[in-house]
């Protein structure tokens, strides 16, 4: 069967296309049973096809598949094709979109089953699931950039999925323009990437960095910059707008305005990560380049501490699980600019399932609470919910860092891989990393202790009707507890020490960290005790005492932490003040501007001033000519004597 | 190519007599005009599919040549081709008319006759600019063009029409006096007024500068450029839905036609010269008039501002070429900025043709363009809300749409030149977003916000024909582009090694 990838890997991208066309513009005949048959079965299809994929590529050994499938355009000799590069990489991440995702349409069809736009919303994410899949498996820089905007339009339309809510289409068009921030730079980096690599191709691209190393490029006169610093910064953009990292990340707790279903899949699991996968797939050209790498650092770390700390005082269920979004992407960014690629997707895949596990038990607690998702009006929850109960242990505790789950194994490479890093902003980006564990477990358990214990605050109505999730909610939510757990373990012999990417990564020698680690590294048994003796298990330990000791035991006391700290409370509860800075000065000065632009120049001066200016001058002046032509005969002869008299002067003048 | 058949003259010819007719039959019987009228469209438009059915795409030469004379004692001859940069714009004015003359069935309930005939005609004489190749006759289609536009505006037009006509007149016939001039010197040099004799014609630079920018004059005003734009957002505003479409979708091209046709190849070295200038004003157009756009209360104001704000891709992309082959010395990324221009326009002739239609529909049932009148009119038409989604889309430029291949390939290009006129040229992923996403949400969005939006019927099976033929080549040249390229290359690629030929002369 394996004779033809290409048909599979055809088949892996249109279908869920194919789903989402059909759920879109014949939803209203086909039902709204038929739209969620029609799509789950196009993502199944596209899900079961990347893990046959993936067995040929990883396990099987199989050729990988770099191959143009239409010529977008061409222009003399530059072809802009659309085509697919599957390699080890790109494979991993098919699977983990697809699955994710699949479970994702499932679990939908319990969470918008009273929606009137059903058949709208699974139209939506099969639609989402193709981009995201365009994106990854693009081989060259014009896909990337049409996934990349591709989900970008989705994430949009599903933001404002409720459509009539005020909060909603806000948050939506702020997510579109704050990404459309991070993309301008992005196709400013793919541009640099045309003029000194002279293709679009991931291939072609990678072949020539030898050339282009040593280049420079004059931005502002008098200042030679490298031209791969200047091109892997510009890209970082695009990724610091779609993978939300400080200062672009301001939409993405907006974005939870959307139903939770997408705010596990697009602004969690997905979407999100398509910054981090990006950078992994350009590794060989941040290789080049110190200075972006410790520009990525730097970003990262501040993300990863200080969006966690916003997570602390959020009391809105889906809030909470954003901010530590944010501080996770935040790490995996921080492991790209130490070079630790391999370590960043491991944590952006352990995140994809146990950070979409989260946000869907949230979300099975937001239906049992009849849509409140104010945690202070909760608690308890594990007597009437037990599924959700345990799933939401089990996804706080890989969120942790938990020892034996999935994401102690992927964060602790990154802070270890931080800690050998060598590159200017690593000891920054190593303490950021390692306060934010402690940071991270006081936000989950709090989060938890707030939700599932202590006292019922729910009102009398809801708490009548407290009951579990049905089963379309809660089997998705068992199949993603699963690689929560044992994920990790599985993976960090092989993805981070025995060369899992091959050569779609590439870290130069100087930057290896992973090698360096993977010196002392004797099996995941080894890996697992020796965190015994480091801080970050303790940390977390400690976070969760914490929570416990804030929320459960003393509850009355974090009430007086906000009081003696009001400053500090305050600044956090403004979010850094970021977006009322963002709203006055961008959104309101880019207004003021069109204002003033439009009154002053176009209406006053050109319009006013010489448009009909110009006719009113030459009204005025034709007014005065008009007198000119009186009409009496008188007059014109008198002008003819006068203009008689005056040519004889000249002349007489002339003669003499 | 040769072929028995006059195609060309029967492009001209087809809709002007069609035209007549429609006029002749008059008012009493409205549904065979309208029926007549579709029909004259269609089969122009067939016969434009026919001509490029039969085009050959591996020459520059000009195909389908007529020539016969028409003033002898002045040398002028009734002489038509075709290209690869005229053949693009021909398929797009034949398209749009279909859809014009269906965008006009029920709304026009004066003159329907009139109406249709006039904008027939004028689909004539726009062919007719594209295929000329004598200079006299191109100008000839060239004014006789604004007359059918004057009366649309002038007759069909808004409460604050004449204002609006004499301006666009005004504006636009001061510039093609300043051709004419140039146009007649010209002849006094070479001798013919054929248009390709032109091209060859070695001209000093002075007089090349004095050239270029008579037609500057010309052709400014029509794309239009910045500051000369003032007349387009009130045109817009007055003229009836399908008078802006045509306003958008084809003459504003006439402009950047006249560019590539008459301003670079008879004045390259002048082009070369001043491209600094031109550059600047695009710059100009894509950034200020982003914010201006954004400004906007009135919808059509906003699409013509965007217009404009997006035509300066197209003129970025033709006189940006010459600083990106100083710096690379290769031809490559200049033609791509060329090409990229050329497909800025055709897209750009989907694009806001299609959200001008857009604002129709609702003013037909809202009689309003102002965005506070609206609010939340996805509620009560989803239908609608869905086609004008991808069409703002589009207009944002995002990729999978052919808004986003002109401004892509114009972009990569000129970082070619500079940094910093990508830089600036790259502002309006975020401009044009703005701009229009947020008019899209104070109409489309939110909560039905009075009772006249309540009232709203959805898109009948009329209007939904012409949204989705839109939307259907909206997609189709945005997720693939190739073929209109594989129409231009030959030809921009020999335009281009022509352009940087220097041609000066001595007289």
């Amino acid at each position: 069967m394996f004779e033809n990838m290409e048909n599979i890997y055809l088949a892996i991208v249109i279908a869920p296309l194919l789903g989402s066309v059909i759920a879109g513009l014949f939803g209203r005949v086909i039902g709204r049973a038929g739209a969620h048959w029609v799509t789950i079965i196009g993502v199944g299809v596209s899900s079961i096809l990347s893990m046959v994929a993936f067995k040929y590529i990883v396990f099987d050994g199989g050729e990988e598949f770099n191959q143009t499938i239409y010529t977008w355009l061409s222009i003399g000799n530059l072809d802009i094709n659309v085509g697919f590069l599957v390699d080890r990489l790109s494979v991993t991440m098919m699977v983990v979109v697809t699955f994710v995702s699949w479970m994702i349409h499932i679990y939908t069809i319990g969470y918008m089953h009273d929606d009137p736009g059903y058949q709208r919303f699974f139209s939506y994410i099969s639609l989402f699931t193709f981009a995201m899949l365009m994106l990854v498996m693009s081989n060259n820089f014009m896909q990337l950039f049409f996934g990349w905007e591709g989900v970008g339009l989705v994430s949009y339309l599903l933001i404002g999925f409720w459509y009539k809510k005020d909060t909603a289409i806000f948050a939506n068009l702020k997510a579109f323009l704050v990404n459309r921030v991070g993309d301008f730079g992005f196709l400013l980096g793919i541009a640099g990437v045309l003029l000194y690599f002279g293709s679009l191709d991931y291939v072609d691209v990678f072949s020539r960095t030898a050339a282009v190393e040593g280049q420079t490029i004059q931005i502002l006169s008098g200042h030679d910059w490298s031209v791969m610093t200047v091109i892997c910064i510009c890209l970082f953009i695009g990724a610091m707008g779609k993978s939300a990292q400080v200062p672009l990340h301001v939409w993405l707790p907006d974005s939870m305005e959307g139903p939770t279903p997408i705010s596990a899949l697009i602004h969690a699991a997905t979407m999100v990560t398509a910054g981090i996968f990006m950078v992994s797939r350009m590794s060989p050209l941040f290789e080049l380049s110190e200075t972006a790498l410790s520009f990525i650092l730097v970003i990262g770390a501040i993300t990863a501490l200080f969006m966690g700390l916003l997570g602390l005082v959020q009391n809105d269920i889906k809030r909470v699980i954003a901010y530590s979004t944010l501080s996770q992407l935040g790490y995996m960014t921080v492991a790209l600019g130490a070079s630790a690629y391999a370590a960043a997707m491991f944590h952006l895949v352990t995140h994809a399932f146990f950070k979409a596990l989260l946000f869907l038990a949230a979300g099975s607690v937001i239906i049992g609470m009849h849509h409140e998702q104010d945690m202070r009006k909760m608690g308890g929850l594990y007597k009437y919910m037990p599924i959700t109960w345990f799933t939401s242990l089990v996804g706080s505790l890989a969120l942790i860092g938990f020892p034996g789950t999935s994401g102690f194994y992927s964060k602790d490479a990154i802070i270890e891989a931080l800690h050998h890093s060598h590159l200017p902003g690593s000891g920054f980006a190593y303490f950021a990393v390692v306060a934010g564990v402690f940071i991270t477990a006081l936000y989950s358990f709090r989060l938890f202790f707030m939700t599932f214990h202590g006292k019922e605050r729910m009102d009398k109505h809801t708490w009548d009707h407290l009951h579990e999730s049905p089963k379309v909610v809660t089997v998705p939510l068992t199949i993603l507890a699963i690689p929560s757990v044992i994920l990790g373990a599985f993976m960090i012999g092989p993805v981070l020490f025995q060369g899992y990417f091959g050569d779609a990564i590439v870290v130069s020698g100087a930057h290896d960290v992973l090698t360096e680690i993977g010196k002392s590294y004797h099996g995941v048994w080894g890996f697992t005790l020796h965190a015994f003796k480091a801080a970050p298990v303790y940390l977390a330990l400690a976070g969760v005492l914490t929570a416990w000791l804030l929320y459960i035991k003393f509850p009355h006391v974090p009430a007086i932490f906000a009081d003696k700290l009001g400053f500090l409370h305050k600044l956090l509860l403004e979010k850094y003040y970021l977006d009322k800075f963002n709203q006055a000065f961008f959104a309101g000065g880019t207004r003021k501007i069109g204002q003033m632009f439009w009154n002053i120049g176009d209406v006053r001066i050109i319009d006013g001033f010489f448009v009909n200016g110009t006719a009113l001058t030459v009204r005025w002046f034709s007014g005065i000519i008009r007198t000119l032509q009186s009409g009496y005969l008188y007059d014109y002869a008198f002008a003819m004597i006068i203009g008689l008299l005056l040519l004889l002067a000249v002349f007489v003048h002339h003669l003499f | 190519m040769d072929t028995n058949i006059p195609l060309l003259s029967l492009l001209i010819w087809t809709p002007i007599l069609g035209g007549i007719w429609v006029l002749y039959a008059g008012d009493r019987q409205e549904n065979t005009v309208k029926y007549l009228s579709l029909s004259v469209a269609f089969i122009t438009f067939l016969l434009s599919l026919l001509l490029y059915a039969q085009f050959d795409t591996t020459t520059h030469t000009m195909q389908f040549v007529e020539k016969t004379a028409w003033i002898e004692s002045f040398n002028i001859n009734y002489h038509l081709g075709v290209d690869g940069i005229g053949l693009p714009l021909i398929l797009l004015t034949t398209f749009t008319t279909v859809l014009v003359i269906l965008a006009g069935w029920e709304v026009i309930e004066t003159r329907v006759s009139q109406y249709m005939a006039a904008f027939l005609i004028l689909t004539g004489f726009m062919n007719g600019v594209f295929v000329a190749l004598d200079a006299m006759l191109f100008y000839f289609f060239w004014e006789a063009m604004l007359i059918p536009m004057f009366l649309i505006i002038g007759i069909w037009g808004g409460p604050n029409r004449v204002y609006a006509t004499v301006k666009f007149f005004l504006y636009t016939f001061l510039g093609s006096v300043f051709m004419l001039v140039a146009l007649l010197y010209l002849y006094s040099q070479a001798g013919s007024f054929n248009i390709l004799d032109l091209h060859m014609l070695p001209l000093p630079l002075d007089v090349q500068k004095l050239i270029f920018v008579a037609f500057f004059l010309a052709f400014a005003v029509k794309i239009p450029m910045w500051p000369v734009h003032t007349w387009l957002p009130d045109a817009h505003v007055e003229a009836p839905t399908g008078g802006s479409v045509i306003l958008a979708a084809i003459m504003l091209k006439m402009g950047g036609y006249g560019f590539i046709r008459f301003s670079l190849p008879i004045a390259p070295d002048a082009s070369a010269a001043l491209d600094g200038f031109m550059i600047v004003l695009s710059l100009i157009a894509i950034v200020y008039i982003g914010f201006v756009a954004l400004a906007q209360q009135d919808m059509k104001k906003l699409i013509a501002y965007s217009s404009i704000s997006h035509m300066g891709f197209v003129t970025l992309g033709f006189f940006v070429a010459f600083s990106i082959y100083a710096n690379t010395g290769s031809a490559e990324g200049a033609i791509m900025g060329i090409e990229g221009a050329m497909m800025q326009m055709i897209s750009h002739g989907f694009i806001s043709g299609a959200l001008f239609i857009c604002v129709g529909v609702l003013y037909d049932r809202m009689h309003s363009r102002q965005i506070n009148d609206y609010g939340g009119v996805v509620n009560t038409m989803p239908h609608f809300a869905a086609f004008m989604m991808l069409f703002a889309m589009a207009n944002s430029g995002l990729p999978g749409t052919s808004g986003f291949v002109g401004e892509f390939l114009v972009i990569l290009s000129s970082y070619q030149a500079n940094f910093w006129i990508a830089f600036l040229a790259a502002l309006t992923l975020i401009l044009g977003a703005a701009y229009t996403l947020w008019m899209y949400k104070r109409v489309m969005f939110g909560d039905v916000a009075n009772e006249k939006v309540a009232e709203l019927k959805d898109i009948n099976s009329r209007e939904t024909l012409i949204l989705s033929l839109l939307a259907f080549v909206v997609l189709l040249f945005g997720l693939w582009p190739a073929p209109v390229f594989e129409i231009m290359h030959p030809t921009i690629e020999h335009l281009f090694e022509h352009i940087i030929q220097p041609k000066l002369g001595i007289l």
